[in-house]
């Protein structure tokens, strides 16, 4: 077979291979209590999950619901560290606690590796990926990265009020991974309607969803196809020539690869990016203090990405057991709470407040374990430079109307309306 | 002073050779290692402590001379 020969079959192809999996009843509403009926999708959560995290772990450090089909909410640290390193007793072949389970047969590989994978095959999915993504990899992107901020930034010049969510932090990281794939530049905003098309299609009917989702992926194996036909020093190149076992990707995983990449790059880092600006427009000791001392950035950005943690995961139960008193049951979901983990006295002194010096700091914002964030160089980058030329650039800022900002509900959490008054 | 990594829990975070970059590296994968031989050079202490008590995984073992 030659190389193109991998490249002619379709997405949708591959996707018709895929077994189905369990839907239940979806019950939404108001939670009557939340211990025993938490939900994750409820707007009283998007806008301050933290005040419901912290009651839970003094009430009931594993709360209970029947939603979704049954799932456990740990709000300790030490049960959020336990689950995420038990990887024989908790799956990660799906990761996104909904309405809907992937049949066990998927596991160890799960929809989308090495995110949805577990032992003995996470191991080989994830090492792909990782020499792309050290610190020493990323730094060469740092360049370009600080111009493109400062060309945002460029673009608000004479605006008084500017959506630091929409009209700065979205494209930083849209911009460095379309980069980092070795997409044609003059494609920016096309390849942004793609994505935004699948990143807030998550309510949308099924089918719909899918259509964006194809939408997507004809754009990636269109570029793959470039990229086989014109092989150049990029992320694609690598993904379409890189061997696992002895051979080379299949063309639905190169693409899956990226759509992976995209999904889980971009709107976590966006929110991270965002709610940063957030803190800092809203507590001027702590913006004035950075702006005088820009040296303490890189310690203030650790514990913003605690205060702020942008991402739950989820796990799936693997057998019925008795787990820290409570009965599991098989295929139960656990909504694994970095950001709750990240607050708990236990393990952090001053939980509830953020303290930029903070010297201390070994915070769960990407994950512990086997699957820590594999993009999380990248994205300490991508914070620190934006925050870098913000601060640089507009050292004076608050918030223009408290009430107008808006927070994405689910699993990954930011500001996505952040209305600054700059001028 | 001596330090030491455990390679068994070691995840890559990076916090050791982004607090103390005289003392660990990473390998071609991010994952964090001690360089030279595991002897903290005179000086290297406090930052040597803030690595350790910053790694998520709690992997870097500091091991005190009699
Ligand atoms: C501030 C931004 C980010 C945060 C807070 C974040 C957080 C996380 C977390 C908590 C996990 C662990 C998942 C689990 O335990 O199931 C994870 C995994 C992952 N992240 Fe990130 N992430 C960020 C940015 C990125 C970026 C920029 C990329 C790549 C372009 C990326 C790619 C991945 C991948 C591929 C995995 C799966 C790793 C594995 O399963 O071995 N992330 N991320
Ligand atoms: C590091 C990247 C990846 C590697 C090494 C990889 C490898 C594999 C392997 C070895 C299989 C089993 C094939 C077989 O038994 O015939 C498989 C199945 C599959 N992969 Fe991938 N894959 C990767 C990424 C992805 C991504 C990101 C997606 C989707 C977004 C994906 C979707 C699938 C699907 C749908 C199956 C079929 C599952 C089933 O029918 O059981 N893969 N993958
Ligand atoms: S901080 Fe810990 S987990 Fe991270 S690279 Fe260093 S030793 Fe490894």
């Amino acid at each position: 077979m030659t190389v193109d020969d991998r490249f002619s079959r379709d997405f949708q192809e591959m996707r018709a291979d895929r077994p189905i999996g369990t839907r239940n009843e979806i019950v939404t509403g108001p939670v009557s209590d939340w211990a025993t009926d938490f939900s994750h999708t409820e707007s009283e959560w998007a806008a301050d999950p933290y005040r419901i995290q912290d009651e839970l772990r003094q009430r009931c450090p594993i709360a209970h619901t029947e939603r979704f089909g049954g799932g456990w909410l740990p709000t300790r640290y030490e049960d959020v560290a336990a689950i995420a390193y038990d990887t024989d007793r908790f799956s990660s072949r799906a990761i996104i606690m909904g309405n809907f389970r992937p049949p066990p047969e998927l596991a160890p590989i799960g929809g989308s590796p090495p995110i949805s994978s577990d032992p003995p095959f996470h191991h080989h999915a994830r090492k792909l990926l990782l020499p792309a993504f050290t610190k020493h990899a990323v730094a060469r992107r740092e360049a370009a990265t600080r111009a493109f901020c400062h060309a945002l930034i460029d673009a608000l010049e004479g605006e008084d009020v500017v959506d630091a969510a929409r009209d700065y932090a979205q494209h930083i990281p849209m911009r460095v991974i379309a980069d980092m794939l070795g997409f044609p530049p003059e494609d920016g905003p096309r390849f942004r309607a793609f994505i935004e098309g699948v990143l807030e299609g998550v309510n949308l009917p099924p089918d719909e969803r899918l259509g964006r989702m194809d939408n997507l992926f004809d754009y990636l194996l269109a570029q793959i196809h470039d990229h086989v036909g014109n092989p150049r020093d990029d992320l694609t190149t690598y993904l379409i020539n890189v061997e696992f076992g002895g051979q080379k990707l299949s063309s639905s995983h190169v693409a899956g690869t990226m759509a992976l990449l995209l999904i889980a790059g971009i709107d976590t880092t966006w929110s991270a990016i965002g709610a940063s600006l957030w803190h800092l427009a809203k507590t001027p000791a702590d913006r004035e203090r950075l702006v005088a001392d820009p040296g303490l950035l890189p310690t203030a950005m650790e514990e913003l990405l605690r205060a702020y943690a942008p991402v739950t995961m989820a796990r799936l139960v693997k057998e019925d057991m008795s787990w820290n008193g409570v009965d599991m049951k098989a295929d139960d979901w656990i909504l694994l709470s970095f950001p709750a983990a990240n607050r708990d006295p236990a393990q952090f002194d001053r939980a509830g407040e953020v303290v930029i010096d903070r010297e201390v700091n070994r915070h769960a914002a990407f994950g512990l374990g086997i699957h820590r964030c594999v993009g999380s160089h990248l994205a300490r980058m991508e914070l620190r430079v934006a925050l870098e030329v913000w601060l640089e650039r507009i050292p004076d800022f608050g918030l223009a109307d408290p009430a107008a900002v808006t927070w994405a509900s689910g699993q990954v959490r930011g500001p996505r309306t952040l209305p600054l008054r700059i001028g | 002073m001596k330090v030491k990594i455990d390679s068994e829990r070691c995840q890559g975070h990076g916090r050791c050779y982004d607090l103390a970059p005289d003392l660990f590296g990473a390998d071609d994968e991010g994952y964090g290692q001690v360089i030279g031989d595991s002897t903290v050079p005179e000086g290297q202490e406090r930052a040597t402590s803030l690595a350790a008590s910053n790694c998520p995984e709690r992997a870097i073992e500091i091991l005190q001379e009699a």
